[in-house]
């Protein structure tokens, strides 16, 4: 059950990564991984708590360099040897953290290190001007690029984030928990956006704990453990007591006998819609 | 505020709105009577800019001139503008060391040792005042790089590399100074005549301030013309009319005013030159976005690629060849250079200058202009304090007390824009 791994033939493959392992002295982090991407598809990565998620991001994103396995992007393969070389290639990275300056206003944060310049000095219109386009293209709902980001609610900053990562004009994004510190209202506008960037066009990696997000938005899921592949889902097609047995490794585990015990003290509550509440650790 | 021409941003709306004020969420003034009001709410909201300072301004000069009625005659206010200079450039530096969330506690030092080695290089070795000063600048630019490979190589605080950087530059001083401990500028020195001596009058003094208005006016019409091309908003052109105006009137008037004694020192005008060069650095370059973002918040900085550590260098050099300058000039100010040039009153009033003038001392926050108004704030409160005939030990005290005002101020105001949302 756990391991009813579905083929799915990707669209257009973007970026793939095949049989990659990753050691840390006596940790074996990942064991020949596969994953890949395509144009226009959202995966969602899933696992527990040390499962290898952070660490195949950071492979991707080019934060460590994997010891066996090969990466290709866009048909070629490529060594990714550092964060400027994944941008470089196209792969942007948004962290949990957003790693957005409080101190300056949303143009700034969205062109740090990146700055539009015109006769030696920064082009402040052209900047904004470009800021809009990206924030609309995004249907974002920033009231003024002019405010500093210490201004803006969580889902805001977490939209400026993405924008920024758009800046470079990227074929893959990868959000990691995106929608970890996010109220209600808030996680549906930030599942809007992955919906967008879909729309353009782009390879969406989404790290997620929350099953009910990664449900609502993504169309393939990715499950690790202990850091090897353990499943593969098509969304529509998974259900998910599925997906927290492929994370848990068995279908008799913490979250089902939880499920079971609920049932069985209050007789009225159906076990699949309670296990659907208490799949989700949010 | 027609339609704009050609406009990539805003589609569906072509109402004539600009593209950045479409959002309904938006409080939008127009006109003159919007820009004050607008003001309001920014004070409001904890944004308080150099507002204190201003304010503290008028009261020190109605307080001074209420005991002492020549505070606010042209003589004083000339020496007030003149006296500040060398100070207030060292002030310059440490606004961006300050920035950066750093602190250099050396720069009274700094002043000290640069003066010592242009001093002895003219006086002993008949060096060209040229190559003396060259030397003096050289060693701020070598300190500062020490500076700045020690914190980001080695990783020791600032706050440690510049203590120790306070004594050891004192004992190069007075090495540099040899036995007798002090050096006389030759009275002909260009050094001196330029510190002293010379001043801007007549014509030539409201042909500068009209300079400076038609640049300032000039920059913000360009600025004006792309952002309405490129369909964004723009200042009212009437809002800008009157700025212009009341900042032409106002220069017009400073000058004439110190004209009626002996005008304005070329000392002020370097040092006033000298901050909006930094200023436009700071706030037009990538170099100084770099330095806002690295002083923010660091590891966004780095992670988003900018060379951290040539910023940090970058910055440590400047304070230090600022003080060096400082200290060169506050030499030809003194003629003289002595063990107890650049002593710890000129590192402490340096350090006040900046903060009172409004730079944060937490990093991220602050503006070239600060070290311009604070160095005037405790220059005036020097000079009246002279005036009014007090000791120097209730000098001390005033100035610390205004310092510690002048950080309550910025602690309360950060407060209160935390709580209305602007960080």
């Amino acid at each position: 059950m756990s391991h009813s791994a579905v083929a799915v033939a990707p669209e257009r493959e973007v970026l793939a990564l095949r049989g990659v392992s990753k050691r840390f002295g006596a940790v074996q982090a990942l064991t020949d991984v596969d994953f890949h991407v395509g144009a226009g598809e959202v995966v969602a990565l899933v696992g527990d708590n040390g499962a290898g998620k952070s660490t195949l991001v950071k492979v991707m994103s080019g934060v460590y360099q994997p010891d066996g396995g090969t990466i290709s992007f866009d048909g070629r393969d490529v060594t990714i040897d550092g964060p400027a070389a994944a941008q470089d290639l196209g792969i942007a990275t948004v962290f949990q953290d957003l790693a957005l300056c409080d101190n300056l206003d949303v143009v700034a944060n969205l062109f740090l290190g990146r700055e539009i310049r015109r006769g030696g000095f920064v082009d402040e219109v052209a900047m904004e001007t470009e800021a809009w386009r990206l924030l609309r293209s995004l249907s974002a709902k920033i009231p003024s690029v002019r405010i500093a980001i210490a201004g803006l609610s969580g889902g805001q900053r977490q939209t400026v984030a993405i924008a920024r990562s758009l800046v470079g004009a990227p074929k893959v994004v990868m959000l990691d928990e995106p929608t970890a510190a996010l109220g209600v209202a808030q996680t549906a506008e930030v599942l809007n956006l992955v919906e967008r960037l879909r729309e353009q066009g782009l390879g969406v990696i989404l790290i997620s704990h929350n099953m009910a997000d990664v449900q609502q938005v993504s169309d393939r899921i990715v499950v690790l453990r202990l850091g090897r592949n353990a499943a593969e889902f098509r969304t529509a097609e998974t259900s998910t007591a599925d997906l927290v047995a492929a994370i848990t490794g068995a279908s008799d585990n913490a979250v089902t006998r939880r499920a079971e015990r609920r049932a069985t003290e209050t007789e009225t509550a159906e076990p699949a819609t309670v296990g659907l509440h208490k799949g989700d650790p949010a | 505020m027609s339609a704009p021409v050609t406009d990539p941003v805003a589609d569906p709306t072509a109402a004539g709105v600009p593209a950045d004020l479409l959002d309904e969420r938006l409080i939008q003034e127009q006109g003159l009577v919007g820009a004050v009001l607008a003001f309001v709410r920014r004070v409001r909201s904890g944004e308080l800019g150099s507002l204190p300072v201003v304010v503290g301004l008028v009261i020190i000069a109605v307080v001074f001139q209420t005991q002492a009625q020549t505070f606010l005659s042209s003589r004083n206010l000339v020496s007030i503008a003149q006296f500040a200079a060398p100070v207030g450039i060292i002030a310059l530096g440490i606004v961006l060391v300050l920035l950066l969330g750093e602190i250099d506690l050396s720069v009274g030092s700094m002043s000290g040792l640069s003066a010592s080695i242009m001093a002895v290089l003219v006086t002993y070795h008949a060096q060209s005042l040229w190559i003396a000063i060259a030397a003096a600048i050289g060693a701020g630019v070598a300190v500062g790089l020490v500076y700045g490979l020690l914190y980001t190589k080695v990783g020791v605080p600032s706050f440690v590399i510049s203590l120790a950087g306070l004594l050891a530059l004192l004992g190069l001083q007075l090495r540099t100074l040899g036995e007798n401990g002090s050096v006389n500028l030759p009275p002909t020195s260009g050094l001196i005549v330029f510190a002293r001596q010379k001043f801007v009058t007549g014509g030539a003094a409201y042909g500068l301030m009209a300079l400076a208005v038609l640049l300032y006016v000039g920059a913000r019409l360009l600025t004006w013309r792309r952002r309405r091309a490129a369909g964004l908003s723009t200042e009212p052109l009437t809002l800008l009319a009157v700025k212009a105006v009341a900042l032409l009137a106002g220069l017009l008037y400073a000058a004439y005013y110190l004209g009626i004694d002996r005008g304005i020192p070329y000392l002020t005008i370097l040092f006033v030159v000298l901050v909006v060069l930094v200023d436009l650095a700071l706030r037009r370059t990538r170099w100084g976005r770099h330095v806002f973002a690295v002083g923010g918040n660091e590891e966004a900085a780095r992670r988003a690629g900018i060379k951290v550590d040539r910023v940090y260098i970058s910055v440590f050099v400047s304070c230090s060849v600022l003080a060096a300058l400082g200290g060169l000039l506050a030499a030809g100010q003194l003629t003289s250079v002595s063990q107890s040039s650049g002593g710890t009153d000129t590192n402490l009033t340096a350090i006040s200058a900046a903060v009172i003038g409004g730079t944060s001392l937490f990093g991220g926050r602050g503006s070239a202009w600060s070290a311009l108004l604070g160095i005037f704030v405790l220059t005036s409160i020097q000079f009246g304090l002279n005036l009014i005939g007090v000791d120097a030990s209730v000098r001390y005290v005033v100035t610390g007390l205004v310092l510690l005002l002048a950080v309550a101020i910025d602690s309360v105001s950060r407060r209160a824009r935390s709580s209305s949302g602007r960080g």
